[in-house]
């Protein structure tokens, strides 16, 4: 109504805002196009400041737009939206679709994408890997193909995405291509997701059951046996577990995270591995229908093994980002077991509970892409500052960094599941559900179930070790090294992009209803169920009386209990204060190398689950003059499955290379032969 | 939301504030009758508080905000833990706020914050503490979920006020499995609080102190906040333990009058009498197990608690 006197530029404009708004999946493809644009423009001037100053931060205004149409589309509670596009093999052009399911992860590629772009517009500035204005455009394709992979309607659409994603994102890891190590992990990476793709692919053929139709339309109609259902399951589990890394296809997420540039490790444990999470959704609940009770098991076991496994191999990490790289498999293990409950309970008819399972798996995908970027985008500030990655090199960050320490120590809180944080809200779901896993009608799966519950809770703690041995070993303490004493606190485009990511998670455990609500559309919509509302005061997710959460109360019971204890301290003792040296009972020669280390701090978990992990260790002898001592810790898994199969591989490869003599004549006999044998086969 | 409730609900807090530093003294006490020596009056605890209050406090240069404020926050959330655990009566208005797992969500933040406090000097024996503090605390969660687990199968609840409401309805339910629970949760609560055989809190032995090593730099003021937050911590854990399994004389939904919280502050005190005696007993009877030797203790806890949620499914008591 502004805009009718002016000179219809803006009615013109403010209507077709309007129309998008009503019709979000248009909407949602202009977005994706301008993300196109900007990523082109960055070639323009590759190393100019036009990159970091302009186009980041439109792409994370573009973000936002993203985030605010999928909010839209899930509080209107429309019908899905379907678009076809001319584009695409002759007979199969590109189906798009926007339902409860892709509205809700792409709410979670806008809110965390926008952090991370407005972060990446401090970071990115020339170097000696690629040039920003490159690393603009492979950025922006990589944000744009994971939206597309979750707009896509169709098979061909769909891998045609996925593999844009893997691609541009292979670029994005290799970005300091000159260091060896670095494309070693860039192998792995792109060895893996093609692996995952493979399966994937496979999936999709099974799934279209002989009606040679890929849409995904046709997939939810056909019919399959129980057998090709379940194949269709697994090959669907191992491609979007392998990229979301599940146990024990996990291998390339610590090499290649530490790898990339931190707002990428960022974008691909905060978002990326989400994709394959609603992959996972989309093939097990949308087009399977979730049949079978032991997917759930199956999903349940792999799931609580990744948590744990992950939880324990991040606790003796020394790098930071490996370090969080391991924690991102515990939280898509926690994510699985929500799944895998959940389907435990939709087949046993518990349509209630399910939907609880789900919310807590949906919250926790969103929760963890919050915290985990934020997390990797501190490593970013701190690499930045101190150019070191090694735990035991750092220390002591929060006097040099209190902007980043704090908004870390945030994060830290978040991840470590401590309420009133947001991490807190979804494991408590996750909780709530187990509870009732003794009502499903299978005799021993509902005694044993139970147990994962403990799992999960010792994963959780020891998530809350990892985290203090991070935040502690990173930022408090004494500088391991006296360079750190140079250390600059980041700039305020990077304070920008860790506080709106900070934000989000105070305030989703806070008023946990504002992640509820869109996961309570997505479990309608899958399951035809929802938990019961919440309010802002607090949720109930089944009855009141038998439990409730009320994040905002204990909010400001906290905060408010802590203020009065602070006046009335201030009120009635004396504020005399003054320092000196530490204490420690009494030992005077204090120096930074008595703090524990990373090894140190992560040596009872070494201790007690000595089991899990492949191990060498160097102890200095009694009489050395200068005493060292090295441990180094490696997957077991890399030993028992992954050398025998490159082993392996490398043994066919090379017996198979005996064809491959050189010799013309050789060449044109292995042609003879085959004709004979294909004539025999035709006659 | 009644106003009685809203009094109530302080009243609880501010009780629980006062005999908090009460309740660890007459352990303190008990424990010196039963090993022969001169037992150290009741008072002994705040008049401790009180000298603390008024020294000057000394902190070390290192120390940052983190440090300062950690005291505040420990002090704050057990504080607030005591006003949702239904000590004297269930109808209160914060109890909706956190059901037992948020409850044992907000101890875990007390205790990241006291070992993040403890690594910001960064002193050998500070992290070291803090590395410890953690173990034991990551053994334990899953043990005390299991208890929970255990309580919510027979009475359908996880919210404290409810599960005391449907056990004081149902008081014939006797089943074995609270028998195996409760021995678990006591075995948590032992080492969740820095007590034998886990720690010892009256040592400063440096190979054996976990909780004493984290606070080796506070002084004053906020030593005294996290001592009395300590005794607050262990306040709230004997109140849990009332609430699981003897809720007898609580004053339930309905129950307003003011012989109804009398009867409860008599039963409160009457309990915490017995539960003071019973652990004075319990350390007194056992050493102080090494280090390594805790994850044993606490699988230990953990066995028994789903020891005891076999027996109830097994039994079926459905």
């Amino acid at each position: 109504m502004i805009f009718s006197g002016t000179t219809g530029i803006f009615p013109a404009a403010a209507g077709l805002l309007s129309g998008l708004a009503a019709h979000q999946l248009s909407g949602l493809l202009i977005l994706l196009a301008a993300w196109g644009v900007l990523g082109l423009a960055g070639l323009l001037q590759p190393r100019g400041r036009m990159v970091a100053r302009l186009l980041f931060p439109a792409g994370a205004v573009v973000c936002l737009g993203v985030a605010a149409l999928a909010a839209i589309f899930l509080v209107r509670g429309a019908a899905a939206q379907v678009l076809v596009l001319p584009f695409g093999l002759p007979d199969l052009p590109f189906h798009l679709r926007l339902d409860a399911l892709s509205a809700f992860f792409l709410l979670l590629l806008g809110v965390a994408g926008a952090g991370i772009s407005t972060f990446s517009a401090g970071y990115f500035r020339p170097g000696d890997g690629s040039s920003p204005g490159l690393m603009c455009l492979e950025y922006h394709i990589f944000l744009g193909s994971m939206a597309m992979v979750i707009l896509a309607d169709d098979a061909y659409l769909f891998m045609v995405a996925w593999e844009t994603m893997a691609l541009s994102s292979y670029f994005l890891v290799v970005t300091q291509h000159r260091l060896p190590e670095i494309r070693r992990a860039g192998f792995l990476y792109i060895l893996m997701a093609h692996v995952g793709a493979l399966c994937i692919l496979l999936s999709f053929g099974v799934l279209q059951g002989g009606s040679w139709r890929f849409t995904f339309d046709a997939m939810r109609g056909a019919s399959l046996t129980p057998f090709w259902a379940s194949t269709a399951f697994v090959l669907a589990l191992l491609g979007f577990g392998a990229k979301a890394g599940m146990v024990p296809l996990h291998v390339w997420l610590p090499e290649a995270h530490p790898a990339a540039p931190s707002p990428v490790s960022a974008m691909m444990s905060g978002i990326m591995l989400k994709t394959a999470i609603y992959g996972l959704l989309r093939v097990s609940f949308d087009l399977l229908h979730a049949r079978h009770w032991q997917w759930g098991v199956a999903m349940l076991i792999l799931g609580l093994f990744s948590a744990m496994y992950g939880a324990i191999f991040a606790a003796v990490q020394t790098d930071m980002k490996r370090l969080l790289a391991y924690s991102s498999i515990e939280n898509i293990g926690i994510i699985f077991t929500g799944i895998g409950l959940a389907i435990l309970f939709d087949t046993a008819g518990l349509h209630l509970f399910a939907a609880l399972a789900l919310c807590a798996a949906l919250v926790h995908s969103l929760n963890h892409a919050l915290f985990k970027s934020l997390l990797f985008l501190t490593t970013g500030s701190v690499l930045h500052a101190t150019s070191q990655r090694s735990l035991g090199k750092l220390g002591g960050l929060i006097r040099r960094m209190p902007w980043v320490a704090a908004l870390a120590l945030i994060g830290t809180l978040a991840i470590a599941g401590l309420p009133p944080l947001n991490g807190f809200v979804s494991e408590w779901l996750l909780l709530q559900s187990f509870l009732f896993t003794e009502q499903i009608p299978h005799a021993f799966v509902n005694m044993f179930v139970p147990l994962g519950a403990a799992v999960l809770a010792l994963t959780a703690a020891l998530a809350a070790y990892v985290m203090v041995k991070f935040y502690g070993v990173v930022f408090l303490g004494q500088h391991r090294e006296p360079s750190l004493a140079q250390a600059h606190d980041a700039n305020w485009l990077e304070r920008l992009g860790l506080a709106w990511l900070a934000a989000g998670c105070v305030l989703l455990g806070v008023i946990p209803k504002l992640a509820l609500a869109p996961a309570g559309a997505v479990t309608s919509e899958l399951l035809g169920q929802n938990i019961s509302p919440s309010s802002v005061w607090w949720i109930a997710p089944i009855a009141q009386d038998r439990a409730s959460y009320g994040g905002l109360i204990l909010f400001a019971g906290i905060v408010g209990v802590i203020g009065i204890t602070f006046l009335l301290v201030r009120r009635l003792a004396h504020g005399r204060m003054r320092r000196a040296a530490a204490w420690d009972c009494g030992y005077p020669h204090q120096t930074a190398r008595m703090q524990d280390t990373a090894e140190g701090f992560g040596q009872p978990i070494r201790h007690m689950f000595g089991a899990f992990f492949a191990m060498e260790r160097e102890l200095p002898a009694a009489s050395d003059l200068a005493p060292r001592y090295r441990v180094r810790i490696e997957d077991r898994i890399w030993r028992t499955l992954y050398r025998p199969i490159a082993t392996a591989t490398q043994w066919t490869a090379d017996r198979v290379s005996r064809l491959q003599g050189g010799s013309l004549s050789i060449y044109l006999l292995y042609s003879f032969l085959t004709l004979i044998v294909l004539l025999v086969f035709v006659l | 939301m009644r106003p009685i409730t809203i009094v109530r609900q302080f009243g609880e807090m501010l009780l629980a504030i006062g005999i908090a530093p009460l309740f660890t003294g007459w352990i303190a006490q008990c424990r010196a009758w039963m090993q022969n020596r001169t037992a150290p009056p009741l008072r002994q605890q705040y008049r401790m508080l009180r000298k603390l209050f008024q020294k000057d406090a000394v902190l070390a240069n290192d120390a940052s905000v983190l440090f300062r404020t950690t005291p505040y926050i420990l002090f704050g959330t057990m504080v607030l833990a005591a006003g949702i655990i239904p000590s004297l009566a269930t109808d209160l208005p914060f109890a909706r706020a956190a059901d037992a797992i948020a409850l044992i969500g907000l101890f875990a933040t007390a205790r990241v914050f006291l070992s993040l406090a403890a690594m910001d000097v960064g002193t050998a024996f500070g992290t070291m503490g803090a590395r410890r503090e953690m173990m034991v605390g990551f053994l334990a969660e899953p043990a005390l979920l299991m208890v929970l687990f255990n309580a919510f199968l027979l009475f359908g609840s996880t919210a404290l006020p409810t599960l005391v409401d449907n056990s004081s309805r149902h008081r014939s339910i006797i089943d074995p499995s609270v028998v195996f629970a409760a021995i678990a949760f006591t075995m948590v609560l032992l080492a969740e609080n820095a007590r034998l055989p886990i720690d010892n809190p009256s040592t400063h032995l440096e190979l054996t102190m976990i909780h004493e090593a984290m606070l080796l730099e506070y002084s004053a003021r906020h030593l005294a906040l996290v001592e009395w937050a300590s005794s607050l911590k262990l306040f709230n854990y004997a109140c849990i333990g009332f609430a699981l399994f003897i809720p007898w004389g609580i004053a339930t939904a309905g129950q307003d009058s003011a012989g109804a919280v009398f009867l409860a502050i008599g039963a409160l005190l009457l309990k915490l009498i017995f539960a003071g005696a019973a652990l004075a007993l319990i350390e007194t009877f056992s050493a102080k197990l090494r280090i390594f030797r805790a994850p044993e203790y606490l699988a230990m806890a953990f066995l028994l608690a789903v020891l005891g949620l076999l027996v109830h499914l097994l039994l079926g008591a459905r």
